[in-house]
């Protein structure tokens, strides 16, 4: 008897679904991620991630290059986290600005202190310093001191920005290098075996632990730099900024272009579910009208149809694939559409077709026709209502290939250019050499974004494959 | 008698098979040569064995199969071999029930919707008709409260009542001719004479012409004046049902009346007295008469030529060499 | 009331029950029957009933939800419940008792040659030596009907009724005195359905066997019954010989399903029972049947009836026959 004992109704599958582990799981997964996507397109408008990401008008500035997620601190050391300081921001704190002109004269006698305290186990990652200054003719001379808890108070540089807005690279300055040097030597009555890196000089506890980065401890308290400056002109003006830079950033960490992760992996989800969704989908429905029409119909469009199949079944998709993304520039839309057409004569028609075939025979078929209903009909109406069911499962867990087929384009480079993918994220990892340098959660954190769809849809095909498959329906 | 409604004359049904792509083809003989007529409002019951072709006669008479040879008439209409387009009165005139009451319903539509494909196809009233007309036929077929049933799905029905609504899809264009191809034997026995006892019913109060195929010769008593048995592609014997039974004429029907039991404390004592072996295969069946390997009066001429249709008493046939000598 | 050594088989109080998502299904509900030697039993039902849960139970070719599984079977005095899976193995399962399956045509192995399944469980239970086993496969062939020479035929190349023979064949090769038959005509047309029963007719009188042979078709039934037992949502409601049961069935299922046949000889009007068989998961409280039953009145509601006693070895589960003494119970 050929008992056909369910049906597949809305309700009833997702009551069965939650039956199985599985899917509870896909389930709970799959709803992070659309949470997930809808947050990113919501409180992150397109046009603005694109613009962040490419990074225009240096609003990555104040963040720290390869930052850890902060927090990793606790699984490990407290590192420390960005300081900043802002003569234009006094609300930051510990900024003092005195601008006292010299009577009788067009200088200024300019004096702007910072304090931070520094209680962290690890030393800075970069020191910059932005200078503003407001001049008509001589740039300002400005002198740098550094004050470290202990007291000891360092002249680390002479300097004359170069332009109204101008930048200080401390960490690869070279006057405050061999100032440094001078002092390391006085503490540790040489010079240390291999040179010290500025910040561990600036931040050090004084002792023979100076000797090398390895063994240098940061020294915890509360420092100071401040600028002696003299500014020419009755309108000159100078303003400082100071950005001592962390080794931890926010939710996910940054890159070497010091973007924030977390806007990468929060908009690669829309992005992945969007690309892996839509090919899948429509992949699957053409393919389904092709194997339909191939299986039901027979005959020479048969043939045609399964020996086209077969030929692109031959054909190897990546390859294929990467030849058309280097000549053609693709953006989203264009790569989709590119994919779909490349799959649609897919294997799965075969197992589809296999499927027609056998339904083909059934007796409701059989009566439709007796009753009059045309090919058209009984294809569109009768069959495909009924092998919908059985496909929907390999639907759904063939979206992670889709997923990591675009993150595997980004990886090879090929990826869309402007939007920030999982895929290009790790392509730029690798291109940073983030393995050697032990930035590992640049890598894995979009791993493991990917991991987790790919999770999402496969526990979910699979429980509404043991739903739909009787066969593997667990008693 | 009524007007004809059907008349069939030496239709075959070939099928094709081929065993490789350069062997020649040859061909499973299904039906073989049929010849009869039926009339306005007549029932016959069709029985014979799995591989005899009474499936396959069914179903060519319906055309959902192209006769090879032959002729098919109905209301004096040749449709033989006309197009499947110029078929649609057809359709509307003809009904099938199948022997699968799971799978002769679409499961993902109700029943509602299922009864209302045949209205649409024919583009049947509006919308309030139809529904009319769904409600009667449900009336008909016994399954009611109608409002309970016309929404639910097949899979949530027995398979007794999934029959009622295949019947009740048979006529709600209220066809002239139904071909029941084994209606009741995928169903409970004790469901089975409930569902004959409906079709009789419908068969007689409506005026339908009704072809009722089985291989269960016990329940055609019940359903139709004419019997007809069906052999390896041939109907070697037909005539009234009360003769048939009670005085067949052809060896393969007295050895299937032989072969049938009826409940009897005695029969476990008795060995029957049958012909040994099976039905032939149909691509090489048996030269001559296709029953002379199993027949106990087989003569020599049965192994040569195919016999003749001899008819005994008027309508009574029987496809048998040794009715030769009565001629 | 015969002594227990001369029943062949014995079944009392078995129950099984199998555990499903839906619930539990109380296939097998508390059956006591007994089998004598070269008898034949045949127990009828509708599709639905619990009659080849039954069978399993008895040969205990179980599945792996059950829940329940206890009662005694007696096998020539032995009850069979307290031996090992391994015990029962080796010495009741096809040496004591083999089973022909529901479709057992198609459970033939289509890549092995006939002669080697038939032989095979001659491999297995003795241990037999190759050619040994084969000269009694031929044998067992030849005694069903099928020239020794198929031993080395594919079973694609049978037909229908051939294969049937082949799988009677291979139940009876290690000689047990008890064969279940479950169905064993269903998918056979009745001219061959007719051969395969005088097969079965000829081999009980040659070979003494006992025959319990399951069918929901009566008519067929009566083709091999010494005795009839009738079961309803997993219980037995009736057993009578043949000579009672086929004219003067007490129970008013029986009665149903006797008038439910249809005839070919006698001129009569077969009735059809109203409604359908109970789900074994909730079936009705009380006597199972009362639901149906046009003669049920407030106690068959409420309690389910004993097996009552009616002389000659009729029982009947049936508050109509309150009177009479209960039929022995352990």
């Amino acid at each position: 008897m050929t008992s056909e004992g369910y049906e597949f109704t809305l309700k009833s599958t997702i009551k069965e679904l939650l039956t199985y582990k599985s899917g509870i799981f896909g389930a709970l997964f799959l709803i992070l991620l659309l949470a997930i996507s809808v947050y990113a397109i919501v409180a992150l408008p397109y046009d603005e991630t694109v613009r962040l990401w490419r990074g225009e008008g240096g609003v990555w500035l104040e963040n720290p290059r390869n930052a850890q997620p902060y927090w990793l601190k606790y699984l490990g050391q407290n590192l420390p986290e960005t300081i900043k300081r802002d003569s234009t921001q006094p609300e930051l704190g510990g900024t003092v600005k005195i601008v006292t002109p010299i009577p009788q004269t067009d200088m200024k006698l300019a004096r702007i202190s910072f304090t931070f305290d520094f209680s962290y186990d690890g030393f800075p990652s970069e020191i910059n310093i932005f200078f503003s200054a407001k001049y008509n003719g001589s740039a300002p001379l400005l002198n740098i001191y550094w004050v470290k808890p202990s007291g000891t108070e360092i002249r680390l540089l002479t300097y004359i920005p170069r332009s109204q807005e101008d930048k200080l690279y401390l960490s690869v300055n070279q006057q405050a290098a061999n100032a440094l040097s001078l002092y390391l030597n006085d503490v540790l009555g040489k010079s240390p075996s291999v040179p010290l890196p500025i910040e561990y000089s600036l931040f050090a506890v004084e002792d023979s632990s100076m000797n090398s980065s390895a063994t240098a401890k940061p020294l915890k308290g509360t420092y100071r730099l401040y600028i002696d400056g003299t500014l020419f002109g009755k309108d000159s003006d100078i303003d400082v900024k100071l950005i001592v830079y962390g080794r931890v950033y926010g939710m996910a960490g940054t890159d070497n272009q010091r973007r924030d992760l977390t806007i990468a992996l929060l908009w690669g989800t829309p992005i992945a579910l969007a690309f892996g969704l839509t090919a899948s989908v429509t992949i699957t429905f053409l393919e389904l009208l092709l194997a339909t029409i191939s299986g039901y119909y027979g005959g020479k469009i048969d043939s045609v149809i399964q020996r086209i199949t077969e030929i692109y079944m031959i054909l190897p998709f990546l390859p294929i694939l990467i030849m058309v993304s280097t000549f053609y520039k693709l953006d989203l839309l264009v790569l989709i559409l590119v994919v779909i057409a490349l799959s649609i004569f897919g294997g799965g028609i075969k197992s589809t077709r296999a499927l027609v075939m056998q339904i083909k025979e059934y007796p409701y078929i059989e009566a439709a026709k007796a009753y009059g209903a045309s090919s058209k009909r009984i294809v569109f109406l009768y069959i495909i209502p009924k092998i919908l069911p059985p496909v929907i499962p390999t639907l759904i867990a063939s979206v992670p290939s889709y997923v990591f087929l675009e993150a595997a384009l980004a990886i090879l480079g090929l990826g869309i250019p402007n939007l920030p993918s999982w895929g290009k994220v790790i392509n730029e990892s690798f291109n940073a050499g983030a393995l050697y340098k032990g930035y590992y959660y640049w890598v894995l954190e979009p791993a493991f974004m990917l991991i987790l769809t790919a999770l999402a849809f496969s526990f979910l095909g699979f429980a509404l494959d043991k739903i739909v498959n009787p066969k593997l329906r667990e008693v | 008698m009524n007007e004809e409604l059907l008349r069939v004359s030496g239709l075959k049904k070939y099928f094709e098979m081929r065993k490789g792509i350069f062997s020649s083809p040859i061909y499973v003989r299904a039906v073989d040569n049929v010849s009869f007529s039926l009339g306005k409002g007549e029932a016959i019951s069709l029985v014979g064995e799995s591989g005899s072709g009474k499936t396959t006669l069914g179903k060519t008479l319906l055309r959902l199969y192209k006769p090879t040879e032959g002729q098919i008439m109905v209301k004096g209409k040749d449709i033989t071999y006309v197009n499947t387009k110029e078929l649609m009165w057809y359709r509307r005139v003809t009904s099938i029930i199948e022997q699968d009451p799971y799978g002769a319903l679409p499961s993902f539509f109700t029943i509602y919707r299922i009864l209302e494909e045949p209205l649409l196809i024919h583009k049947f009233g509006n919308s309030n008709e139809r529904q009319k007309r769904i409600c009667e036929v449900l009336e008909k077929v016994r399954l009611t409260p109608i409002e309970d049933f016309a929404q639910k799905y097949p899979h949530m029905l027995s398979g007794g009542q999934l029959q009622r609504v295949a019947i009740a899809r048979a006529l709600t264009l209220n066809p002239e001719l139904v071909i029941a191809d084994e209606p009741v034997s995928m169903l409970d026995a004790s469901v089975r004479i409930e569902i004959l006892t409906l079709l009789k019913e419908l068969q007689e109060t409506l005026g339908i012409s009704f072809i009722y195929i089985t291989h269960d010769l016990t329940t055609t008593k019940y359903f139709s004046e004419r019997l007809f048995i069906m052999y390896a592609g041939k109907i070697v014997e037909s005539g009234k049902m009360f003769e048939v039974i009670h005085n067949p004429q052809h060896p393969y029907t007295e050895a299937l009346l032989k072969a049938i039991p009826d409940p009897d404390a005695e029969n476990r004592k008795i060995l029957r007295d049958i012909p040994p072996g099976e039905p032939p295969n149909l691509v090489n069946p048996p030269m001559g008469c296709r029953f002379h390997p199993r027949c106990p009066y087989k003569m020599d001429v049965c192994e040569k030529e195919e016999p003749l249709s001899f008819e005994l008493e008027p309508e009574h046939i029987s496809l048998c060499w040794l009715h030769n000598n009565r001629k | 009331m015969k002594t227990l050594a001369e029943n062949i088989l014995e079944c009392k109080n078995l129950v099984l029950h199998y555990s499903t998502r839906k619930g539990v299904v109380k296939a097998v509900n508390d059956v006591t029957f007994s089998l004598q030697k070269s008898e034949s039993l045949a127990l009828v039902g509708e599709s639905g009933c619990g009659k080849s849960s039954l069978a399993k139970a008895i040969i205990r070719l179980l599945p792996r939800n059950i829940e329940k599984y206890s009662g005694q079977i007696f096998v020539n005095g032995q009850d069979t419940m307290t031996l090992s899976e391994k015990e029962f193995r080796e010495e009741i399962r096809w040496k004591k008792i083999s089973m022909v399956f529901q479709g057992a045509m198609n459970s033939l192995n289509p890549v092995l040659k006939v002669g080697y399944q038939v032989a095979e469980p001659l491999l297995i239970h003795e241990k037999m030596k190759k050619h040994k086993a084969l000269e009694k496969a031929k044998e067992a062939l030849s005694i069903v009907g099928i020239h020794e020479s198929f031993v080395e035929r594919y079973p694609f190349e049978l037909s229908g009724g051939m294969k049937q023979r082949v799988v009677i064949a291979m139940a009876l090769v290690t000689n047990p005195s008890i064969l279940i038959l479950d169905e064993p005509t269903s998918a056979l047309d009745v001219i061959t359905q007719a051969n395969i029963m005088n097969l079965l007719k000829r081999l009980k009188k040659e070979m003494g066997l006992s025959y319990f042979f399951i069918t929901h078709d009566i008519a067929l039934s009566s083709e091999l019954a010494d005795k009839i037992a009738v079961m309803y949502a997993g219980e037995i409601q009736e057993i009578a010989s043949a000579d009672i049961f086929y004219k003067k069935a007490a129970h008013p299922y029986s009665q149903k399903l006797m008038a439910s046949v249809p005839t070919l000889r006698i001129d009569k009007k077969p009735e059809f029972i109203v409604g359908s068989p109970p789900s074994l998961i909730n079936p009705p409280s009380g006597c199972k049947f009362h639901p149906r039953c046009t003669l049920a009145f407030d106690k068959c509601t409420k309690e389910s009836p004993p097996l009552s006693d009616l002389g000659s070895e009729h029982l009947v589960k049936c508050w109509l026959f309150e009177e009479h003494k209960e039929a022995e119970r352990i």
